[in-house]
């Protein structure tokens, strides 16, 4: 197995990570939270020329109830499906006061930040978020994806894999799950012809950050898709987080790319995927799927389990096969 | 458009009001086109190309994300206008009640129209009256005059740090936007005096952090909505001085109910919004020619309410007739004839108020028609019976 996490993995060693937090503790995420996680780093990698402008979600409730604060840095919230269009406005604002030299600040580079969950994002948010692409404001679009609607009590979203039980696809007598694949949120950006759309998980914060520096840096419209466990919704243990983020990039159910300059790049090429029921990790030894309540139902499921293994390999070798930075053909 | 000289001219209002927006030196614009809001966005869009609006002019991809970006700009600290119609009106709904919740004031024009089904683009005030309750500023300009006049002082009513409230100028769809008037307009220089920069309170400031849309628990929302009532109620005294200051500056002057031959009438027509509002002048002529004590009374302010003119110029009467362009459907027939009844309610001696809902979906009305209806409610209001409203000019 190769990790080919960065280009230059030296600037960004743990041990050069900004010890400046961002998105502070004491805000009211559950235990083991992945998108908590996530904003941390994200904070980090970024600093405090930030203005974030959040989705009604998890992430906002929990670090926004009046009078507290979780974020260090200027924030605003408006609705649950309109980030991408507060950030234009936002983005559009600084550009224009700034010709106009009435800006507030000598700032050179402030980062518009939208932030939205999976719901917020893939569904209910991605129309404003595909027309705030489209316009090509300069901001940086973060979608954390815990898989559900995680907020409201775990209902199904469109970021939700196939076979999943949720709220509103629960499993039953008639019933298997959610029924329809995950929608491939990072293509959907790509088609947009942004400068930047990258992939990134908890469980590879060097990677994450690293993609939200350049993210942020870039000028125009950027998008990083990343993949934040819920241990709440997907019912495992708080301590599993970022073991199972890890282990999703590994058997390739979400894998890490970057889309730049017109060409898709794997970050992490795993020579020998791990199967989805065979994986075995080393303090659980139990793998992807069955660590999870949420799959628990098809622990017998043969046919669906392969099902699922097989469209986790498709989709990956697909994606691979774009990838302008390793050889075709190699599984 | 030369504005260095006041001149008069002819002009389409929807035009006009643009040349107004253009002297309020807007920062940001974000608005999705929708009929008959049409030819106002279309000429902004014109001056920013030409580079006679210095703005930021972002074509959204719908309503809801007109007025979203309208609030991130807004939050930056930019003056910022959008104009929305009808469906679009309605896809806002959501996002209006948080622009007045976190206080920005954004200026926006309502190009009253009637809403879907059956799918209709022309006039009436369905739209407006569907979003009554969203905690704006709600004012309306009857003719091409009082649309381009009321355009700086919306800005400035909005702006005023003891108000930092949205504000919408409503202006009836066709029968007003879309005629050619004549308008008096105003010079760079006088909307340079008229109306000062914006500065707000607070903005998106890496700086000074600050949290807009914070969650508010049960402990704090009660709070905060009554202080955004408040506000809005209390606003009533800056529209005052602002109407009052354009009236000194430039010798046209505003009020919040406005009266046309009230002084000794008995019975008052009641009209909010150009389209009925013009036609019925010409009502009250005719029926004064005849002998008929009647006068008119103008609705502009139609948020916040204002409750103790209304009591003042309708106390006394023997009859009241509303006529609305919406109707309030298994309610109380026209939603102002429903507001004034609150009003009146319990006053001693207070008028029959008799609800017409007319002119719906771009339906005619004429000056005959509201004399004739007129006559009918003076009967009524001695004989009865009093319907709770009537809608006229059904066909059976």
């Amino acid at each position: 197995m190769t990790a080919n996490l960065t280009n230059n993995f030296e600037v960004f060693a743990p041990r050069l990570v900004s010890q400046d937090e961002i998105f502070t503790s004491g805000h009211r995420a559950c235990q083991g939270c992945g998108p908590a996680t996530a904003l941390r780093q994200i904070g980090k990698a970024i600093g405090r020329e930030l203005i974030v402008c959040n989705a009604t979600g998890c992430m906002e409730i929990v670090a926004s109830p009046y009078p507290f604060s979780a974020w260090e840095v200027p924030w605003i919230h408006v609705a649950f499906e309109n980030t991408a269009a507060i950030a234009s406005g936002v983005a559009a604002g600084i550009e224009v006061l700034r010709r106009k030299g009435k800006f507030y600040t000598n700032h050179e580079k402030i980062t518009v930040l939208g932030i939205g969950g999976d719901g917020g994002t893939m569904d209910i948010g991605l129309q404003a978020l595909s027309g705030a692409l489209e316009r090509g404001h300069d901001f940086l679009y973060i979608c954390y994806d815990n898989e559900a609607y995680m907020n409201t009590g775990i209902q199904r979203s469109s970021g939700t894999p196939f076979g999943a039980s949720t709220t509103t696809s629960p499993s039953g007598k008639a019933s298997f799950g959610q029924k329809t694949n995950k929608k491939n949120f990072a293509e959907i950006c790509i088609a947009h012809d942004i400068p930047y759309v990258a992939t990134a998980s908890v469980s590879h914060p060097s990677d994450l950050m690293a993609k939200v520096k350049k993210g942020a840096e870039v000028k125009g419209p950027a998008v990083l898709h990343v993949f934040a466990p819920c241990p709440t919704g997907w019912r495992c243990g708080s301590e599993l987080t970022i073991r199972l983020a890890r282990m999703a990039v590994e058997t390739g159910i979400f894998p890490l790319y970057e889309y730049e300059n017109h060409e898709y790049r794997l970050n992490v090429d795993i020579d020998e995927l791990r199967d989805i029921r065979e994986y075995a990790d080393c303090f659980e030894k139990r793998p992807y799927m069955e660590s999870q309540g949420r799959f628990r139902h098809l622990k017998n499921e043969d046919e669906i389990l392969a099902t699922i293994q097989s469209e986790v390999r498709e989709r990956y070798m697909r994606l691979r096969a774009k990838c302008a930075n390793v050889s075709g053909g190699r599984r | 458009m030369h504005d260095d000289v006041r001149r008069r001219i002819g002009i389409e209002v929807s035009l006009g009001h643009a040349e107004a927006v253009k002297l309020c030196n807007v920062d940001a614009i974000a608005a999705y086109p929708i009929t008959p809001q049409t030819h106002i966005v279309e000429h902004l869009s014109e001056l920013c190309a030409d580079g006679e609006i210095d703005a930021a002019y972002v074509p959204v991809e719908s309503e809801h994300s007109a007025m979203s970006a309208c609030i991130g700009m807004s939050a930056t600290g930019c003056r910022t206008f959008t104009a929305t119609s009808s469906q679009g009106l309605a896809l806002m709904h959501e996002v209006l009640f948080i622009a007045s919740g976190m206080r920005f004031p954004i200026v926006m024009t309502v190009v009253n129209r009637a809403l879907s089904a059956p799918l209709n683009i022309w006039g009436d005030q369905s739209d407006i009256m569907a979003n009554r309750d969203i905690g704006w500023i709600q004012l309306f300009g009857n003719n091409g005059q009082e649309c381009y006049d009321l355009t700086p002082m919306c800005f400035k009513i909005a702006e005023d740090h003891r108000v930092l409230l949205p504000t919408i100028l409503n202006i009836d769809g066709f029968t007003v936007s879309h005629v050619v008037e004549p308008i008096e307009t105003l010079t760079r220089e006088d909307v340079d005096g008229f109306l000062p920069p914006y500065e707000p309170v607070l903005r998106l400031d890496v700086d000074k952090p600050a949290m807009f849309g914070a969650v508010g628990h049960p402990d704090v929302y009660t709070e905060v909505k009554k202080v955004l009532d408040d506000t809005l109620i209390a606003s009533r005294t800056v529209i005052d001085e602002v109407f009052e200051e354009f009236g000194q500056r430039f010798g046209r002057t505003y009020k919040a109910v406005e009266e046309y031959r009230t002084e000794d009438a008995d019975t008052i027509v009641f009209t909010i919004g150009g389209t009925i509002g013009e036609i019925a002048h010409v009502s009250v002529d005719a029926l004064r020619a005849e002998g008929h004590k009647v006068g008119q009374v103008l609705l502009r302010v139609w948020r916040p309410f204002p409750y103790d003119d209304i009591r003042r110029v309708l106390d006394g009467r023997k009859c009241v007739v509303v006529y609305d362009r919406a109707l309030s459907f298994g309610g109380p027939g026209g939603p102002v004839a429903s507001e004034i009844r609150a009003a009146m309610y319990g006053r001693p001696g207070a008028p029959p108020i008799h609800s017409i809902v007319a002119a719906l979906g771009g339906r005619d009305i004429r000056w005959r028609h509201i004399v004739d209806q007129v006559k009918q409610a003076q009967i009524r209001a001695l004989e009865g019976p009093f319907p709770p409203y009537e809608m006229v000019g059904v066909r059976q």
